[in-house]
């Protein structure tokens, strides 16, 4: 596992890169959205050294929340090692000079994009989502002056109608991630491309959600302890999903798992997503049915 | 074992090192200076000014190297710069009137005070491939004529003396910055106009285009087009007055376009606008062609549901480094959200076989109770 100690900020660049003026800007936005849970607020996101889909939403989020003592977790797909994730926490630890880890229960403040950790979420932790469309409504109604009207007079019944047509097309609500939510019996929230089996997690959680959509200039947040739930019916309630198997290398149930082509002849093996919690499990002498002697973790690019 | 995306702290100190070989060609062949390219690129450099919002041709002409040529990825560069510079302040609008034309075209009148200047321009070369430029030779000397002494004023003043076109209110207020306040629905048109001076060209020429096909067709004539290098003066709170802080080179488009009247105003013409940074002219007459379609409502005309009339689809999606980056982060890896699909799509169709399964044994089933 790689944890790194703080080090010394680029002296060329602010703290955390953004200026302190800019900063203030977010955390005005972000003081906002913490204050209504699942509103999605206008902010005047900056041109980042990163590209626009890549998590500029997410960065510029990171960037006014944290503090010099803060220890910072950065995943993509649930892995530390993803290139994007590396990326994203070489420049922190560049322009901020933070503290970094792998570790889920020992980072103050963990980025991420597509999943939340399976390790349960702490007090005084702050989880910052990557967000591409921040619009829950988006694919059903274009229009961004159509939208924020049907959230002010709460008119969800498109996105009603929508999960109907869904179970009477093909007997499920064919949605698998970016599952929609409905936050504290308000806001329908896009809970990011998370997969729905991540859903759950966000209810009533410790930790302060906040979620950064740069390209769409939108943030908006989940505070600590808030409800949230997602969208279904009485007759078809939410289900999570999530894959029968357990992780090849640790054997965990109940865990996301990535599925592994691992020959040409169709053979896979499932493994968990989150790298963290797998490696927790294998160090504390877990051993899935087919935990080699290479494991995917941790080998050689 | 699969690893293709995982372990990458090497694997992307790698790429960039065999970015930068790449980036630098073959060895035997010279390195590019910035002076050349910024002298001899001039239109690349100009494109990326004027879509990277920042008038700095050797910072351009930087960016364009360290984007081997690809210009999006230069203005990203310029942009992304741009975002560090502190604000020291704005300057006063600039008169364009004043402007030291190197080219000024009229479509609308033969000839005007101040007359026709080409300049350089391509629009009567024979686009014959001229081999004598591959090989290196004298620089060219251009006839010259003395500076035109008088002012060049805008030809859309003269229409505008006789109330033949319509003329545009004074915006008091200090108009909203794209650049510091989210774009918010509906956009006045200075917030419309920002957005379209640092929209890709590409996008801009092709709405353009699509209104003079007849989606929003609105009859422009270029009454001017002009290239050339105007003063930029900025207030000086100490002193009091604004004085002059240097000069920068702009394209502006000016159209003439119909307009059928009203029950309250009598026919006249209308205009659309263009200005960019640097020698921009086909971006600079397409946006003058997109400002105008956007101007429908305003001037009571038809929304005929083109796209170039719809601002908040116009102005969502004219700016190339929004585009390009969610365009091309579908690239990153998504295989979690591809699992949960993979998930889904299985048990449909477990699902679907069952059932289907379930209706030919109780086909089979009615047929056997038939017999």
């Amino acid at each position: 596992m790689t944890a790194a100690a703080p080090t010394r900020a680029d002296p060329d660049y602010n703290f955390a890169y953004l200026d302190e003026q800019t900063k203030r800007m977010i955390r005005r936005a972000l003081l906002k959205a913490v204050a209504i849970p699942g509103y999605q607020v206008p902010f005047a996101s900056r041109e980042m050294p990163m590209p626009y889909g890549w998590g500029t939403g997410g960065v510029q989020v990171t960037a006014a929340t944290l503090t010099p003592e803060d220890t910072l977790k950065v995943i993509d797909q649930g892995a530390d090692d993803t290139t994007n994730a590396v990326s994203i926490r070489k420049f922190f630890q560049r322009v901020a000079g933070v503290a970094t880890t792998e570790a889920t229960a020992e980072a103050t403040l963990i980025q991420t994009r597509h999943r939340i950790p399976e390790t349960p979420l702490t007090e005084g932790q702050i989880l910052v989502y990557q967000v591409p469309i921040p619009e829950p409504l988006r694919y059903l109604e274009p229009r961004e002056t159509e939208t924020r009207k049907m959230h002010a007079l709460e008119e969800y019944g498109l996105m009603h109608v929508k999960l109907y047509e869904d179970i009477a097309r093909h007997g499920h609500i064919a949605t698998s991630y970016a599952y929609p939510v409905k936050v504290e019996g308000r806001y329908v929230m896009d809970p990011s491309p998370i997969p729905k089996f991540d859903n759950p997690k966000m209810s009533n959680s410790p930790a302060l959600q906040l979620f950064g959509a740069g390209r769409e200039q939108r943030i908006y947040a989940i505070p600590p302890w808030t409800e949230v739930v997602s969208l279904d019916f009485e007759d078809h309630p939410f289900d999570p999903g999530g894959a029968r198997e357990a992780c090849a290398l640790c054997d965990a149930r109940g865990v996301y798992l990535d599925e592994v082509i691992v020959d040409d002849a169709g053979g896979r093996m499932f493994v968990c997503s989150d790298t963290d919690h797998c490696r927790g499990r294998i160090e504390a002498g877990h051993v899935g049915a087919s935990a080699p002697a290479a494991a995917p973790h941790g080998a050689p690019a | 074992m699969y690893v293709a995306v995982k372990g990458g702290e090497r694997a992307i100190d790698n790429a960039h090192a065999w970015l930068a070989e790449a980036r630098r060609g073959d060895v035997s062949v010279p390195e590019l200076s910035l002076a050349q390219i910024r002298e001899q690129m001039t239109l690349a450099v100009n494109r990326v000014m004027a879509e990277g919002s920042l008038h700095d041709p050797d910072l351009a002409a930087l960016a364009i190297k360290q984007a081997r040529g690809d210009l999006i990825e230069a203005i990203f560069l310029v942009r992304a710069y741009r975002t560090t510079l502190p604000r020291f302040g704005h300057s006063v609008p600039l008169e364009t009137s004043e402007m030291a034309v190197s080219r000024r075209v009229s479509a609308t009148f033969k000839d005007a005070p101040g007359g026709q200047v080409l300049g350089p321009t391509f629009d009567y070369t024979h686009r014959l491939i001229d081999f004598a430029l591959a090989a290196e030779g004298e620089a060219p000397e251009a006839p010259t004529a003395p500076p035109l002494a008088e002012r060049t004023p805008h030809i859309a003043e003269f229409l505008d003396a006789e109330g033949l076109l319509q003329s545009e209110p004074e915006g008091g207020e200090t108009p909203s910055d794209l650049t510091r306040q989210p774009l918010a629905f509906p956009a006045d048109r200075a917030l419309r106009l920002q957005a379209l001076a640092r929209a890709d060209e590409g996008f801009t020429l092709s709405l353009a285009y699509s209104t003079q096909r007849g989606y929003g067709r609105n009859h422009p004539f270029v009454g001017e087009l002009r290239v050339g290098m105007v003063a930029v003066e900025a207030e000086i709170p100490e002193l009091g007055f604004a004085v002059e802080i240097g000069e920068v080179e702009l394209t502006e488009c000016e159209t003439v376009n119909q307009f059928a009247g009203s029950r309250t105003e009598p026919p006249q013409f209308t205009r659309g606008y263009g200005l960019t940074l640097g020698h921009c002219e086909r971006k600079a007459i397409s946006m003058a062609l997109v400002d105008r379609a956007m101007r429908w409502k305003e001037l009571g005309e038809d929304d005929v549901g083109a796209p170039a009339q719809d601002e908040e689809f116009v102005l969502s999606h004219c700016d190339n480094i929004q585009a390009t980056g969610f365009l091309e982060h579908i690239k990153l890896p998504h295989y979690v959200d591809f699992q949960a699909e993979l998930e889904l799509i299985r048990q449909l169709r477990r699902e679907a076989e069952a059932a289907q399964a379930q209706a030919r044994a109780e086909a089979q089933a009615a047929k056997e109770a038939a017999q």
